[in-house]
């Protein structure tokens, strides 16, 4: 009878700079049924069409779009919960697409995710220590109540909670506090991939800002490799270290956190960050508006050319026609707009 | 004579577990034609004050006060006094576009219905009207658009037409709880900028409930932020967000994330939970997370008012750091 080995938690990996993950033209497509008996036709929703990125060990990678650009369904891709429809996924060097489903399971000891929605996320009927310790049973079944006991205890004093309440429910806590149950649960496997799916958007500003810098000092303290998506572009820029901006299944850009607030490469970027509401009456009313005309085109018709020129301020006759590549500027930050170089879109200056 | 007046307000909820205390002597007032902000957090009450104010509450709740509109009082008026003014005189905008309309009937029948009962119209006026409000709204092709369902839509073309509903009657109140919340920046950034000119065209009052401080800085005059069902500071926008005296609301202004600064200034939290409102501490509510509690904040602080019109509850004279 094969027994698992009682394996010892790895101690926390030393900090290197290596590349952990890698996405290359990952593309995740939906089948979607319209229309009644007879007129039934098969639509193809395009959620993930295309997304390439990078992602070094102790880096944290913001992905920002608005709803429906697909960010959750990459989420689910990176960590192998959806199969692609095209490209792949590459963990330490090694294709998750063509591990078959134990191997797999095997990896996502590395690999954890956070979701949005903190109290769905947890079983009601489960106590905090279990539901911090499944992670544990799963993957070291054979692991001591008491060595269990000690790393719960551990994990809820690491994200702010009282080891006390160890026993209690997920209906007991706030908000904010079963978001740092669900953070503990991810972390609890010493994992070096922590995805966290809008992990604050539930919560209320003076909570967020808990959460956001819990997970920015557990992200240094582990060296965590994180990749954080969020709607809110402020969020983002507390955490992140390079921010990809993502449009209708798409990357419109990935650039480091210091360029894109200052200088954004791509015209959607731009009208993101003017679209964020300022906490100060004297700048929010010199604001002036996004320059966005109409509304997003639904994923079922994409537009052809680039899936942003129904709404570009800048488009011109090539966006029409030709989809643009990701491709690497001189400054090392990624964009796919035909007219990155010529266009200027410092924050704070006119669109003219 | 305000448009409306709130005078020691208070609403509990019969629960289980007990009383639910969820608004606790509220005061204020608006003007017509101005933009006040409620803000809070979850459970501060700002939803719940509203609520009352338009007769909505929950069977077991209860409220007590006075909330004089055009000096006659909400509170006291049975429902077909209420709905003379409800929708017409008064409207409200709210959080889930989704959930308020109702799927199962034409955009055209859910607008047209305000205006046929309100201002006596017939089924081809108010059909005209509302597709001239939809126009107004930015909608694409309203003609076309006013036949469709509501899950034939867009959430931000949702909120619109709400937004379109809510000012049919051209109301001397508008009532917007958390309008933009469930959309995205760009969308939010639309109908915000919608609001504030459908405002200054019809001379609409407004109250904005919301807890994202950004939204308010750019759409309103006055402020009042509300902590564990208690105003806790009241004042213009510039006085809350330039001069805030009540440390929660300096405590919410640091915490929110910007984008407009430079840097890697982090953002910093306020500690700790509200608190439950089965049991209210004695005292300031907020004592337990803030930073400078003493010894005097174990009794309920008074209601301090400076010559500007701008009030806190605070026993400090609250000098921003």
């Amino acid at each position: 009878m094969a027994l698992l080995p009682r394996r010892r938690f790895p101690v926390n990996s030393k900090v290197t700079k290596d590349r952990v993950l890698r996405v290359q033209d990952l593309a995740v497509h939906f089948k979607v049924r319209e229309g009644l008996l007879f007129n039934a036709k098969t639509l193809v929703l395009r959620a993930v069409n295309g997304v390439s990125f990078e992602l070094n060990a102790g880096e944290t990678l913001g992905i920002v779009g608005e709803s429906g650009c697909g960010k959750s369904t990459l989420a689910r891709a990176i960590l192998g919960l959806i199969k692609p429809d095209r490209g792949r996924v590459l963990w330490l060097g090694e294709d998750l697409g063509k591990l078959d489903d134990e191997t797999l399971r095997k990896k996502r000891e590395d690999m954890q995710i956070v979701f949005q929605d903190p109290l769905a996320a947890l079983n009601p009927r489960m106590t905090v220590r279990d539901i911090i310790a499944e992670p544990l049973w799963t993957f070291y079944p054979r692991i001591a109540r008491v060595q269990v006991d000690e790393r719960v205890r551990g994990m809820m004093k690491m994200v702010g909670l009282l080891p006390s309440h160890v026993n209690r429910y997920p209906h007991e806590f706030s908000g904010g506090q079963c978001q740092r149950i669900g953070i503990a649960r991810a972390l609890v496997l010493n994992p070096k991939l922590v995805v966290c799916d809008e992990p604050v958007s539930a919560l209320d500003v003076s909570i967020q800002a808990q959460i956001v810098n819990l997970l920015k000092d557990l992200q240094k303290k582990l060296n965590l490799a994180l990749v954080f998506i969020a709607h809110d572009l402020s969020v983002v820029k507390h955490i992140s270290d390079r921010v990809m901006v993502m449009y209708l299944g798409r990357s419109m850009e990935i650039s480091t956190k210091e360029a894109i607030y200052r200088r954004p490469l791509h015209p959607y970027t731009k009208a993101l960050i003017k679209a964020a509401p300022v906490p100060d009456p004297r700048l929010a009313r010199a604001a002036s508006d996004t320059g966005l005309t109409g509304d997003m085109p639904s994923p079922l018709e994409l537009p052809d050319g680039c899936v942003f020129h129904t709404r570009c301020p800048y488009v011109v006759k090539r966006c029409e026609l030709e989809v643009p590549a990701l491709r690497r500027m001189e400054n090392g930050d990624w964009v796919a707009c035909h007219c990155a170089e010529e266009l200027d879109l410092t924050i704070g200056k006119s669109p003219t | 004579m305000s448009l409306l007046e709130i005078k020691e307000l208070y609403v509990d909820f019969k629960t289980a577990e007990g009383k639910v205390h969820a608004v606790t002597n509220l005061n204020f007032s608006i003007e017509a034609g101005d933009a006040l902000a409620i803000v809070g957090e979850s459970g501060s009450g700002k939803t719940q004050t509203m609520m009352a104010v338009m007769n909505l509450l929950a069977e077991n709740g209860e409220a007590r006060g006075k909330a004089l509109f055009k000096g006659a009082d909400l509170l006291q008026m049975n429902v077909a006094e209420l709905n003379k003014r409800r929708g017409k005189e008064i409207a409200m905008i709210f959080q889930d576009p989704m959930t308020s309309l109702n799927p199962y009937l034409r955009i055209e029948k859910q607008m047209t219905e305000v205006v046929m009962h309100h201002q006596g119209l017939n089924r081809t006026e108010a059909r005209n009207y509302a597709i001239e409000m939809l126009r107004a709204v930015r909608i694409a092709d309203p003609e076309r658009r006013i036949r469709q369902y509501p899950h034939e839509y867009s959430g931000g073309m949702r909120q619109r037409v709400m937004v379109a509903m809510g000012l049919l009657c051209q109301p001397d109140l508008l009532i917007a709880d958390e309008p933009t919340t469930a959309l995205d920046v760009t969308v939010q950034a639309q109908i915000s900028q919608l609001m504030s000119e459908l405002r200054v065209q019809s001379n609409t009052a407004i109250i904005l409930i919301t807890h994202d401080l950004g939204v308010v800085a750019g759409m309103c005059d006055r402020v009042l932020v509300m902590y564990a069902g208690e105003a806790v500071e009241c004042g213009s926008v510039e006085q809350i967000f330039y001069q805030p005296k009540h440390p929660y609301t300096q405590g919410l202004l640091k915490s929110v994330p910007r984008l407009d600064q430079p840097g890697n200034a982090g953002i910093e939290a306020i500690p700790g939970n509200p608190p439950s409102l089965l049991s209210l501490p004695e005292g300031c509510r907020f004592r337990e997370r803030c930073p400078q509690a003493h010894d005097a904040c174990s009794q309920t602080p008074p209601m301090q008012l400076d010559e500007q019109g701008h009030a806190w509850r605070c026993f400090l004279e609250g000098d921003s750091p």
